[in-house]
């Protein structure tokens, strides 16, 4: 649960989105990352290892560098950022559906 | 498991709308909406006021277990169709979120079936979209909540 919110405040960020969306196209190190970005390094790191903390990225090591891919599947999941909207009306309906069938009985 | 509930909020609009088919008459799926203890049970939130008629009004409030009030929403009822069809606004108290306009419609499939379609207006796209996420944003607020009380009815 507490993922899925740092999942959503790490998408949230607009150079986050961006890197994202860098990254998707192929794997590449940071220090290739950074160079696609005005900011400085360090920030372009903490937003990596962000990233990296929610699952969005992984690390690979490459002989003597470390490449980030895209996770697809948790990407998959944050897309749909709906879900826990309907996950919500869901289990309000199911609760609805269960006491009135109560009712029913009585 | 299957998904019952379906929601439609095409990108860029500033409308969604919410719909499920529940294995109950249409009368019984009504009854859950306009009957206050019944509504306190499913929506999880106390019922202040609950006028099921033209131009009546409504007032609900969610307080946490040391009694503080941590959710208040109110509105009116515009239009009301007994067992087919309710039309009221929704604005959360202390919020800032405009009024949202709500379009309830109560369809009889079967005998034993019956179909609740909701749809939902925000005043804007961006507005929609927050109100969408805002499930995500507080899902762990709420899962706090919800454990504090399970443990003070173990107390």
């Amino acid at each position: 649960m507490n993922l899925r919110r740092d999942v959503f405040q790490a998408i949230a960020d607009p150079t986050r989105r961006a890197i994202l969306l860098l990254v998707a196209t192929q794997a590449m190190t940071a220090g290739v990352i950074a160079s696609n970005f005005d900011t400085a390094r360090p920030t372009v790191s903490k937003h990596l290892q962000i990233l990296t903390e929610c699952e969005l990225l992984k690390q690979e090591q490459n002989g003597r560098e470390i490449y980030y891919h895209i996770n697809a599947e948790r990407m998959k999941d944050v897309a749909d950022f709906i879900e826990p909207f309907r996950a919500m009306w869901e289990d309000r309906f199911n609760k609805l559906e269960d006491i009135m069938k109560n009712y029913k009985g009585k | 498991m299957e998904k019952k509930t379906k929601i439609d909020a095409e990108n860029g609009k500033q409308d969604l709308t919410i719909t499920r088919v529940f294995d109950l008459p249409v009368e019984l799926l009504f009854k859950a909406y306009i009957e206050p203890e019944i509504v306190e049970q499913w929506m999880g939130t106390k019922v202040l006021k609950l006028e099921n008629k033209k131009h009546g009004s409504w007032q609900f409030e969610t307080k946490d277990p040391h009694g503080n009030v941590v959710f208040k929403a109110n509105g009116t009822i515009h239009e009301f169709i007994p067992g087919q069809k309710i039309t009221r606004t929704f604005e959360m108290d202390n919020a800032p979120f405009d009024v949202q306009l709500e379009f309830l419609e109560f369809e009889k499939l079967t005998d034993d079936t019956s179909r609740l379609n909701m749809h939902v207006v925000y005043r804007t796209p961006e507005l929609r979209d927050q109100m969408l996420k805002l499930p995500f944003e507080y899902g762990i607020n709420m899962a706090h909540n919800r454990l504090q009380e399970v443990l003070n009815k173990l107390k």
